[in-house]
């Protein structure tokens, strides 16, 4: 194995597991270990996006979820400050564990699915400047503008819905 | 520098089905999350993760075709997902703030 193939692996297993550990109940009693978990999930994901070429798509990441979403989330759990009594029961039910075996015979169904021949026939060659700035830059005020705008607007009303919410008396 | 290892044409040094198993192991993860856990906050965290592993895939993609759109489409994930945090916590907060609870299986005010 190459370099870049033992450290896709080492980021790979790295954000599995972290993102495992904010599922798994030891961080569910108290979500705060949870978030700082998710925020290493994070920090994994943009490693394995460098991987990928797109390496303004992981500062984004580190910018936008694990210094912004993460802060609001981590933000968000202080202010609660939540007991066990307001956490409440995990209840376990048995249409909770056939969720999750659900879940687990889909993921390794799908995993069993991709085929490694065919998806690596579509390989093509990888542009100069592929995943910089300016190429995403031309795309999104080119191709996309209108999309882009409606993002800017879609920002605007989840914060001021987001104040709304929030708001003691209005 | 890693343009010019692209250029070099070392780019598919790591072959493309390994990232979709990566992905699809984290979206198992976080829909498992958001069936088994009932604390509101776990489950929104939960989202993210699948978030992220569709990202993945976007990106997976756009090395392979050689094509910036998933980037893009990448960018609009990451915007919503902003958005929907916003939402989502305020909610949580206001739910807080009434019923002193952010238990998922206590939220049952328009049952019945």
């Amino acid at each position: 194995m190459g370099f870049e193939q033992i450290l896709f692996w080492l980021l790979a297993i790295g954000a599995i597991v972290t993102s495992a550990l904010v599922v798994l109940p030891p961080s569910g009693k108290n979500p705060l270990y949870g978030a700082l978990f998710l925020i290493v999930s994070f920090f994994f994901m943009s490693g394995v996006y460098i991987l990928l070429f797109a390496h303004t798509m992981a500062i984004l990441q580190i910018l936008v979820y694990a210094g912004a979403i993460m802060v609001l989330f981590t933000f968000v759990i202080m202010l609660l400050n939540l007991t066990k009594k307001e956490i409440g029961d995990e209840t376990r039910t048995v249409a909770k564990a056939l969720g999750i075996v659900a879940v687990g015979v889909l993921g390794v169904k799908t995993i069993l699915m991709v085929d490694s021949q065919s998806v690596a026939i579509i390989a093509q060659p990888i542009p100069a400047g592929f995943g910089g700035v300016d190429a995403i830059a031309d795309l999104l005020f080119k191709n996309y503008l209108i999309p882009f705008e409606l993002t800017g607007l879609l920002l605007f009303v989840a914060v001021i819905g987001a104040v709304v919410l929030a708001k003691r008396t209005l | 520098m890693l343009n010019t290892l692209a250029d070099a044409g070392v780019n598919h040094a790591i072959p493309l089905h390994w990232f979709l198993i990566v992905a699809i192991i984290l979206f198992a993860i976080g829909s498992a999350g958001v069936l088994a856990r009932r604390n509101a906050l776990t489950v929104l965290m939960s989202v993210e993760i699948m978030l992220n592993a569709v990202n993945l895939v976007f990106l997976a993609f756009a090395r392979q075709w050689g094509d910036m759109h998933g980037h893009v489409m990448t960018f609009f994930v990451i915007a919503v997902a902003a958005a929907e945090a916003a939402i989502g916590l305020a909610l949580v907060l206001g739910i807080f703030r009434h019923r002193k609870n952010v238990n998922l299986d206590e939220m049952n005010a328009l049952k019945n």
